[in-house]
């Protein structure tokens, strides 16, 4: 009896313990933008392939997400087994230590056809943190049928000095159409992000190789003075309440003859579902100065493991999966080439079905390849990225500055009293933070 | 002639009154009419009011993408677990500040107000790591808690005004005939109170159905309410507005319905005792 009690006791227990085995949950932490929604929806490729992982999402805002993570990673909360993170935090965490390095990706999900500049921007010494999902830059996005109206011609590399010409010969204002569309609202990530590669093409940098602050050189006032009164002169009112999302409407009525942001926007604005231009929209790099660096940025939204996870190998097979080719035929099968998420792999650029889709897919790649996290600006400068500086202060700093900016636009403050306030704010913080005495 | 000034006068305030009513509506009418847009119109210049192309397309996107019933299911438990509990606790809180206060009372009542005064992302970490360690983190059980300790300085606040306007004599009055403290609480007090308790547990139910703050950042996907369903469509980059109006209207849905046939008791309950 003893030994029937025994034998049935030990059946049950491996019969609970099976599912316990088999069953793997990850929670995984996204951002709601197009290309991981689509992600979440094809989930159940990976799980029939999967039988042993369920997957559950959890989709936020982007501040909110960055908060809600960055709270859990730093108590260890190991809420979270695959994390959405962008190039500013993959180097902050991992020197951390609150990423687990990526090793285990597979034979076959070939590094090396990963796009230099943003492998670059998720390793760190040489250890890859993060497996880029998409990468973009940003580039110059414009109206070709005003253009040839005006008798204009975009050079496939504006100068600073023909898009400002231009954006003032094309503004009418009493037709509702201006010359130019440039974020305004106030934020790191939002005007700070365009202002702050738009310094870089000026010869401007956020800080000299020992820490110390450069608002008060005149690379950055001639930046904002020309900011300013460009958006003055041929810009949409009220742009300094504008952001990405404000200035994608706008550029989709027609109402903006050029538009500079991330070039994930090439794919909405001649998509003719979203946009009224959809086949009237040219693209160019981002303007330059003259000076060797161009008016971009670099920004990759990557998928990493947390150091709390307690399930890394599971993690790791769905991060391979998400970022691997097979994963952007997946994609191409379902919803056309077109609908790929861009701007992680070479071999996507060499890929013939792409390139007769995405009429934006060359300089796509020409931007990111002109940007250089590790060499942001034409001076030398102590940091990393390009419109923005990979320390953990700088999200406060860059949104502070941010709003001196704002302000500056929207005609409460001066040029010289805003770049003197942003000056005397990083300066304090970074005193603060200990960089500079 | 007197009686048309009154009668004009009367259809002035009307107007005014009705117009006055949809401005503030505005922003939740206009909310709807978006999640009937597709998204093209949705943010089209100038904007349609009412002629445009209506679509059910995006509650149904919505409904794929997420589990609404989920998400609706869980507010309901949070909303109602910890309005319940939090009156279960601050009538007879009330209740004894109101009719025995001490000389501490008042300081009882303004300390209770202070810990509403600190924003909660000041205690954020704290909270999270004693929630961490008692395995509380998206947890329905953790989720009530913490709303019912926010909402609970409100609730006895409110109640204990409700309370002071009852008048002791009729409590006497009570006693003298033989009635227990029970009894007393029962058959006297709540049905004197019935309008001020409803009111208030309305209040609190649209408090803890709106909270935002600890249900984002204590919940991840199994105890995650609608405020967490809203918050998966809002994006800076790319447009989806449409789809965003679409889920909060569903979200905002039920507690709307809910207030609309409460409006009597709601309205009684937060004028009551404004006139003596």
């Amino acid at each position: 009896m003893k030994h029937v009690l025994g034998a049935v006791c030990g059946a049950s227990c491996l019969l609970l313990a099976i599912p316990a085995m088999a069953e793997t949950t990850l929670t995984i932490a996204t951002v709601n933008n197009g290309d991981m929604i689509r992600m979440q929806g094809l989930t159940s490729e990976f799980t029939k392939k999967n039988p042993d992982i369920t997957v559950k999402w959890v989709t936020l805002e982007e501040n909110v997400l960055r908060q809600r993570v960055t709270t859990d990673i730093a108590t260890k909360g190991g809420q979270f087994d695959v994390l959405t993170i962008g190039t500013y935090e993959v180097p902050i965490w991992a020197k951390k230590g609150w990423l687990v390095p990526l090793a285990n990706l597979g034979a076959d999900y070939d590094v090396a056809d990963l796009l230099p500049k943003i492998k670059d921007a998720v390793s760190v010494d040489g250890k890859l943190y993060a497996a880029p999902f998409y990468g973009e830059s940003s580039m110059v996005m414009y109206r070709t049928d005003l253009f040839d109206k005006a008798g204009l011609k975009m050079p496939e590399k504006p100068t600073w000095e023909f898009v400002i010409d231009a954006a003032k010969k094309l503004t009418d204002k009493s037709a509702g159409v201006y010359g130019i569309c440039l974020r305004g609202k106030a934020g790191w990530g939002e005007n700070m992000a365009f202002l702050s590669a738009m310094a870089n093409s000026y010869g401007a940098r956020w800080f000299d190789e020992k820490w110390e602050p450069q608002f008060n050189t005149p690379e950055w006032k001639t930046t904002l003075t020309t900011y300013v009164n460009l958006m003055k002169e041929a810009g949409p009112p009220g742009a300094s309440s504008n952001g990405f999302n404000e200035n994608l409407a706008l550029f989709n009525a027609g109402k903006c003859a050029m538009w500079i942001d991330a070039t994930v926007a090439a794919s909405f604005v001649t998509n003719p579902k979203d946009s009224k231009v959809a086949d009237k929209v040219g693209f160019a790099l981002a303007p330059n100065t003259g000076l060797g660096k161009n008016a971009n940025w670099l920004w990759a939204w990557n998928l990493a493991i947390p150091a709390g996870s307690k399930k890394t190998e599971a993690a790791e097979k769905f991060i391979a999966w998400a970022t691997s080719k097979d994963y952007t035929k997946l994609v191409a099968s379902k919803d056309g080439w077109a609908n790929v998420p861009p701007g992680t792999r070479t071999s996507l650029y060499q890929n013939e079905d792409y390139l007769k889709v995405a009429p934006f897919a060359k300089l796509t790649l020409a931007s990111i390849d002109a940007a250089d996290p590790n060499k942001p600006t034409v001076k030398p400068v102590p940091y990393v990225g390009v419109q923005y500086a990979a320390i953990p202060e700088f999200q406060g700093i860059g949104t502070q500055v941010g709003q001196q900016f704002s302000a500056a636009l929207a005609g409460s403050t001066t040029v010289d009293a805003a770049l003197t306030a942003a000056q005397s704010s990083t300066e304090r913080e970074m005193k603060r933070a200990g960089y500079i005495k | 002639m007197a009686r048309m000034a009154t009668t004009r006068r009367v259809a002035i305030s009307t107007v005014a009154a009705w117009l006055f009513g949809f401005l503030i509506f505005f922003p939740i009418l206009w909310m709807v009419l978006a999640s009937f847009k597709t998204e093209l119109e949705a943010f089209a210049i100038p904007p349609s009011f009412l002629f445009f192309h209506w679509t059910t397309e995006n509650y149904a996107t919505v409904q794929e993408r997420s589990d609404y019933f989920h998400h609706a299911l869980n507010s309901i438990i949070i909303a109602g677990g910890s309005t319940v509990i939090a009156l279960l606790i601050a009538i007879p809180a009330a209740w004894s500040m109101a009719f025995s206060p001490t000389k501490r009372t008042k300081d009882i009542l303004l300390w209770m107000l202070s810990t509403k005064m600190m924003p909660p992302v000041g205690v954020l970490v704290p909270i999270y790591l004693i929630y961490k360690s008692f395995g509380l983190l998206d947890s329905r059980t953790g989720l009530v808690f913490i709303l019912c300790l926010g909402n609970l300085p409100i609730v006895i606040w409110m109640l204990f005004t409700y309370f002071k306007e009852i008048p002791r004599d009729i409590l006497e009055a009570a006693r003298m005939d033989g009635a227990t403290i029970g009894r007393e609480l029962v058959y006297v007090l709540t049905p004197m109170a019935i309008p001020g308790l409803a009111s208030t547990m309305l209040l609190n139910l649209i408090l803890a159905w709106n909270e935002a703050f600890w249900t984002l950042n204590l919940s991840t996907s199994y105890a995650a309410p609608l405020t967490t369903f809203i918050a998966s469509y809002s994006s800076p980059e790319g447009l989806f507005w449409a789809k965003l109006s679409a889920a909060s209207t569903l979200a905002i849905a039920p507690i709307l319905v809910l207030g609309w046939f409460s409006q009597k008791q709601l309205v009684r309950g937060l004028t009551f005792g404004a006139v003596k």
